[in-house]
């Protein structure tokens, strides 16, 4: 450590009393250090969330929008049944993905944990698989396009294996093609937290389980499962309101022919009604956070880090 | 070794084809930015040829794509930085008990878990009423951190969880004023995860396209460029950014992967214990 080289030496005794006299309380270091974090999230997260809900009860007309305490916003978000519909929709994309993200990274995180031997090779298969994650949403929805289009790659395969004779249409622009972008945009969310909790499960626990005879399945389900239960809560936080967030997603690959409630959102923006996209905003943000309440009763996140 | 169970080969299997899932799109991409002049957005292939790639040079048939990589590029590095200070102070601070740290750790918390679109829209309406322009590198930027410093801090809190405190007492013990121990034992110590952090700062913030949309003004950044040509370009010359675009994302990665890498080779051969029992 360098750290030995460029320190001075010790000299104990009256002068590190002193220098430890001059020491701020850490109650005062710790805010100082907190400082800019609080900063950040006051001014860019905080405000917008309070500015949200001022705005929310304004008014609009077709070009502007003027300050006023009225409910208009709200009282036109919850008579119409499209807004019921759109929820609706966005906890069945939620719930369905969830479910398989579910599935697909508890099985692929099992595999990294369980199966694979070497750490060389966990933290290499690991790393293949969060790749993706620091690469392009975008471009990697813009991808499926060749392979799902009417001549894509999909539905040749399938007409030259005689499967199908015409090609299948809701393959894109479906909700098919909206859960299936969502899946592989989110799987490696439950992936992560997963296979972080399972390294963690004392290998001596499954021994113990094999030794008192229970069967590979049975250990998996009595041992294994409740074990990873604080990555699998981790997990699915992120997928839920990743997906209950969602508008791109949603607008891209149903070729704008499915809505969720981020998309409402941005269709009110687009068409610059703010008040009545800060409305709906504010019903969903709170729908987000009751979900997440929920799910943080079943979890300490930071004693899981 | 004992041999591998049935089971291993089944996994095995399933693991390759969500690999695939994963990265074969992508890979489809990168082929078909070879088409051919007449070649369309998918199979077959009309011939391969540099024609896509080339007419992304030409400014007239794509818009400003060289100009919005600079600014992606810029704000990359703007977040990358204050990602890193901003996580390592915060998370300084989350060792010790101060009286609001509850309330700032659901936030930060809330910050990861809000719906993206809401950050845009509280920032642009913040900057619209408040008569100021909304520009990349002032609305966009503090949006994108919203996106960062959750992930930075949350890589902090991990780090700190494992971190051996004796080492700081001993640099205390040896008179180290507390900027000291900081400066030459507790940073060296984390150098590696800083990294990781710095990863996530940029290549989050290259690629953040929700929270940008509404607070990057006139000056688009690479991913809304990349949205709008969604939208009205229909030749294989979107293909041919997204690869060029992965690409160098890939690059990034492997920059700092190695990094990573290389700063372990180097502790392993110094002999130095720094680090040991951390992750």
């Amino acid at each position: 450590m360098t750290a030995e080289t460029d320190t001075p030496t010790a000299t104990p005794g009256p002068d590190a009393a002193a220098r430890a006299g001059r020491r701020l309380p850490a109650g005062l270091v710790a805010w100082f250090q907190a400082a800019p974090l609080a900063l950040v999230l006051g001014a860019f997260l905080v405000l917008p969330i309070i500015m949200i809900v001022i705005v929310s009860f304004w008014g609009a007309t077709e070009y502007s929008i003027y300050p006023a305490f009225q409910f208009d916003n709200y009282e036109f978000l919850f008579s119409s049944p499209v807004t019921y519909k759109v929820f609706v929709n966005t906890f069945k994309y939620a719930l369905i993905t969830w479910a398989v993200t579910l599935l697909l990274g508890f099985t692929v995180a099992y595999f990294l944990a369980f199966h694979v031997r070497s750490l060389t090779w966990q933290i290499a298969l690991f790393l293949l698989c969060t790749i993706p994650f620091w690469t392009s949403n975008i471009i990697r929805m813009i991808s499926w396009i060749p392979f799902l289009g009417r001549n894509g790659i999909a539905n040749s395969t399938l007409i030259s294996w005689g499967v199908i004779d015409e090609p299948l249409e809701w393959l894109l622009f479906s909700d098919f093609s909206v859960i299936l972008a969502f899946v592989h945009l989110y799987t490696l969310f439950m992936v992560v937290p997963i296979f972080n909790t399972m390294m963690r499960i004392d290998r001596s626990l499954i021994e113990a389980s094999y030794d008192a005879g229970a069967t590979g399945w049975q250990t998996l389900w009595h041992v294994i499962v409740p074990l990873t239960k604080p990555g699998i809560m981790i997990g699915t936080i992120f997928v839920i309101t990743l997906v209950m967030g969602d508008f791109i997603t949603v607008r891209f690959m149903s070729g704008s022919q499915s809505a969720n409630v981020g998309r409402l959102i941005s269709n009110d923006i687009g068409l610059l009604q703010y008040p009545s996209a800060a409305a709906t905003a504010v019903v969903l943000l709170i729908t987000v956070l009751l979900v997440i309440g929920i799910l943080l009763r079943f979890v300490d996140i930071r004693k899981e880090l | 070794m004992e041999r591998r169970p049935r089971s291993f080969y089944v996994l095995a299997a399933f693991f390759a084809l969500f690999i695939l899932f994963l990265y074969g799109p992508t890979i489809t991409i990168a082929i078909l930015s070879f088409q051919g002049p007449q070649g369309g957005l998918t199979f077959p292939m009309q011939g391969t040829s540099l024609h896509w790639f080339r007419d992304l040079f030409q400014e007239q048939a794509v818009g400003d794509i060289w100009g919005s990589f600079r600014r992606s590029f810029a704000l990359g590095l703007m977040v990358m930085v204050t990602t890193v200070v901003v996580s390592v102070s915060g998370g300084l601070a989350f060792r010790k008990r101060f009286a609001g740290s509850a309330v700032l750790f659901y936030l930060i918390i809330t910050s990861l878990v809000i719906p993206s679109i809401l950050v845009s829209l509280g920032v642009g309406l913040i900057f619209s009423q408040a008569g100021l322009k909304v520009h990349w590198a002032s609305s966009g930027f503090g949006s994108q951190l919203t996106w960062t410093l959750p992930f930075g801090l949350l890589i902090m809190f991990a780090v700190f969880n494992r971190f051996d405190k004796s080492f700081e007492e001993a640099a205390r013990d040896q008179g180290a004023s507390a900027w000291q121990t900081i400066r030459h034992v507790v940073l060296p110590i984390i150098a590696p995860s800083l990294i990781g952090v710095a990863l996530f700062g940029f290549t989050l913030s290259y690629d953040e396209f929700a929270r940008t949309l509404l607070t990057a003004g006139s000056y688009n950044t690479l991913p809304l460029e990349i949205f709008g040509m969604t939208t009205n370009v229909t030749t294989p010359v979107i293909f041919a950014l997204g690869t060029l675009t992965t690409a160098f994302s890939l690059v990034v990665i492997g920059a700092f992967l190695l990094t990573v890498w290389l700063m372990g080779r180097r502790r392993a051969r110094q002999g130095s214990d720094a680090g040991k029992g951390m992750v």
